[in-house]
């Protein structure tokens, strides 16, 4: 963290600003696949200091964004049964699903509490042997190792009270899904830093080879965003492709093999629905079977789950990188962070919120 | 604690202890009284007769509720004695005495509320205030959590000052008296099991002092207010939108310490918004804003103060940032409780 002021250096990011400027000579779509990223890009205001030629579109990384309907739904069932203690992190609570959220069933005396690690959650099933305590695991890569550790210690410990619901997300796949789309604009993506630091970026490879497309791995701080996108539009004016990590401080080939280990053993990839998206084919994780004991969604029955997606929210194709917030009509109208329509407007990682937040410059 | 704990008869609260007998008075006796020695309150008659000197009176309340009632830097004790004291003295007011009312659970550990007690004690004289009136109420288990405080405090405004939210003009100067979003971090940082040892502490303590001081220094002062549940961000959309002028906030001139900046990128939650419990924001015109700033930094819970910002004709009711790159942002109200991220 005593590093941190080095990668918001206003000196530093002046520089990189001006290599962007003298390298680009058309323009150029470039995705920025994390809502941490597109958080602070908005927050930091980069998109005003790039040069227009650069168009910043955001993609689906934003976990609590892509969850399923179908998940949220069951999830709130599943809280509200009095034998659970449902525990969850804290940006999941406010989430709508159809009809409710977490935090309207707490209020109508559900047991819902936010926890910090699924492991806290872990020591709730514990302490508490006679309730059953659910954690919704929900994430990329970055959080599916500790997901994945809790259930293996649950396991371990013949904790028989602790299970999970599973909804884990893969980044690759969507990558190559919003790639290979027809409507596709996006020519170059800056690759999450976080999910890189577990995964590594060998599984980029053969994804800029296929699509021919530069993907630059970057972190969340302004200079690291910014040397990111110069090392992509230097890349895209040479009419390069391939994978350049901008992110070598915490980010290296293979990953981290440890995490990748016990992801591997506790998690089965299989096809996941991505909300507003669809369904993506082996883009997600799910509970090996092995670990079926650990499946909340066998373990409790919640019956048919019919939802109800408001209409007119356009949160997939902004996903998608096809369209941006405040091209949506509901935005600042009907949907604000206080009346939410979509999970993009939800999430404090969101990209309908991060412009609610900080891209109204009509008002200044 | 240099007070040690009396001997009582039981090391829990018991229901008996609100009922008004002999465990009633022994608990108030023994256990709160000795804590609080102000010439009214030792009367125990229903109610405190105040001699307060000529001038208005601004009188608040204020409940806490805190959870967890420990935490780095301070408790709900001292935080309900400051959060009163500096509620009262944003009004420019010189505090002459409070009111403390205790909601205790059954079972909530004597140790612990006397541990409150004490820290309750310190901070009433820190801040030079009388505790001249209280009421305790024992609820069965489960009817609270542990202890819920109330108090209430008044206050004397002197002839002449006239603090108001709607009183901001152009050019004016903002003001902070230090590092901000210490008190909701500790708080935070002390509930999440974050897997690093925080050093980040509360900031609570009791502003009047400082206030008096500014007062002197900056007779022109326009509004003060301390920017509690919400932080500095929602202080500043209520100054602007009370006054209908923008408010443009420096980024890089906004102080955070670096533990807290680390915890608030960790929980992925923005310093702007999280609550302060020792801090005030003050806006002053611009010709005296050297003056206000070298009387805050005066003074030890001052010693931070920072200007932060400037009054605007343009984007009304609105306040806007100037990142550290120079691009510029809107600041929002919050919605609701500020969540920690995912991811
Ligand atoms: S502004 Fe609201 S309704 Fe529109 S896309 Fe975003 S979340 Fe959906």
């Amino acid at each position: 963290m005593k590093h941190l002021q080095e990668f918001r250096d206003p000196a530093l990011a002046r520089k990189l600003l001006d290599g962007i400027a003298a390298t680009v000579t058309r323009d150029w779509v470039i995705m920025e696949i994390c809502g941490g990223q597109t958080h602070a890009i908005m927050r930091h205001g980069l998109d005003q200091l790039l040069p227009p030629e650069i168009t910043l579109v955001h993609g689906p990384g934003c976990p609590v964004c892509v969850t399923p309907l179908e998940t949220i739904d069951r999830a709130l069932a599943i809280a509200a049964r009095p034998e659970v203690i449902f525990t969850s992190f804290g940006d999941m609570l406010r989430v709508p699903g159809s009809r409710d959220d977490l935090f309207r069933v707490r209020s109508r005396g559900g047991d819902v509490r936010m926890v910090y690690s699924p492991l806290e959650a872990l020591k709730l099933a514990r302490e508490n042997p006679d309730r059953e305590v659910v954690f919704l695991a929900v994430g990329f890569e970055t959080t599916a190792p500790g997901n994945a550790m809790a259930v293996k210690q649950a396991a371990a410990e013949g904790l028989t009270n602790f299970s999970e619901i599973v909804s884990h997300v893969l980044v690759p796949p969507a990558m190559e899904a919003i790639l290979g789309s027809p409507d596709n604009r996006v020519q170059g993506f800056l690759a999450a830093g976080h999910v890189c630091t577990i995964m590594g970026w060998e599984e980029y490879v053969p994804i800029a080879e296929r699509y021919a497309v530069p993907i630059v791995p970057t972190g969340f701080e302004p200079v690291d965003i910014l040397s990111g996108i110069l090392s992509t539009v230097r890349m895209l004016e040479a009419g390069e492709h391939g994978v350049r990590n901008d992110y070598t401080r915490v980010v290296h080939l293979g990953g981290n093999p440890a995490a990748r280990a016990v992801v591997d053993e506790i998690f089965t990839v299989c096809d996941r629905k991505w909300r507003g998206i669809g369904t993506i084919p082996r883009s997600g994780l799910r509970l090996a079977d092995a670990y079926a004991a650990c499946d909340a969604e066998r373990k409790f029955d919640v019956g048919d789950i019919r939802t109800e997606e408001p209409s007119v929210c356009i949160a997939g194709e902004i996903l998608q990188g096809l369209k941006k917030p405040h091209e949506c009509p509901a935005f600042g109208r009907e949907c604000t962070p206080m009346t939410p329509l979509g999970a993009t407007m939800v999430s404090s990682e969101g990209a309908c919120a991060a412009y609610h937040r900080y891209a109204r410059r009509d008002l200044l | 604690m240099s007070c040690p704990m009396p001997l009582l008869d039981h090391d829990t609260v018991q229901l008996a202890h609100g009922a008004g007998g002999r465990l009633s008075a022994d608990l108030i006796d023994r256990l709160i009284l000795p804590r609080f020695r102000s010439p009214e309150l030792a009367r125990l008659e229903d109610q405190a007769v105040l001699e307060l000197p000529p001038g208005r009176v601004a009188f608040s309340t204020d409940t806490f509720v805190v959870d967890p009632i420990f935490f780095p830097g301070g408790d709900i004790g001292d935080l309900a004695i400051n959060g009163t004291v500096n509620d009262v003295a944003m009004s420019g007011a010189r505090v002459e005495a409070l009111s403390v009312g205790f909601v205790l659970e059954e079972g909530f550990p004597l140790a612990d509320f006397h541990r409150v007690l004490c820290s309750m004690e310190a901070a009433a004289r820190a801040a030079g205030v009388r505790v001249v009136t209280g009421d305790t109420k024992v609820v069965g288990r489960g009817g609270c959590d542990r202890i819920f405080i109330n108090t209430s405090g008044v206050g004397v405004i002197p002839d002449g000052v006239a603090l108001s939210a709607a009183g901001l003009r152009p050019g004016d100067a903002v003001l902070v008296s230090g590092t901000l979003a210490d008190h909701g971090m500790a708080v935070m940082t002390a509930r999440a099991n974050l897997g690093f040892q925080s050093t980040v502490r509360s900031d609570t303590a009791a502003l009047n002092g400082l206030v008096a001081d500014l007062l002197r220094a900056c007779p022109g002062l326009r509004a003060l207010r301390d920017p509690t549940r919400g932080g500095l961000a929602t202080t500043l959309n209520e100054f602007a939108r009370a006054s209908r002028v923008g408010i443009t906030l420096d980024e890089g001139a906004v102080p955070v310490r670096p533990d807290v900046r680390g915890a608030c990128e960790i929980l992925g939650i923005d310093p702007l918004y999280v609550a302060n419990e020792g801090k005030l924001v003050a806006v002053v015109p611009a010709d005296g804003a050297d003056a206000a700033l070298a009387a805050l930094r005066a003074h030890p819970v001052g010693a931070a103060a920072a200007i932060v910002g400037e009054v605007v004709a343009g984007h009304p009711g609105t306040v806007a940032v100037r990142t550290a790159l120079g691009a510029e942002r809107i600041v929002e109200m919050p919605v609701g409780e500020q969540l920690p991220r995912i991811c």
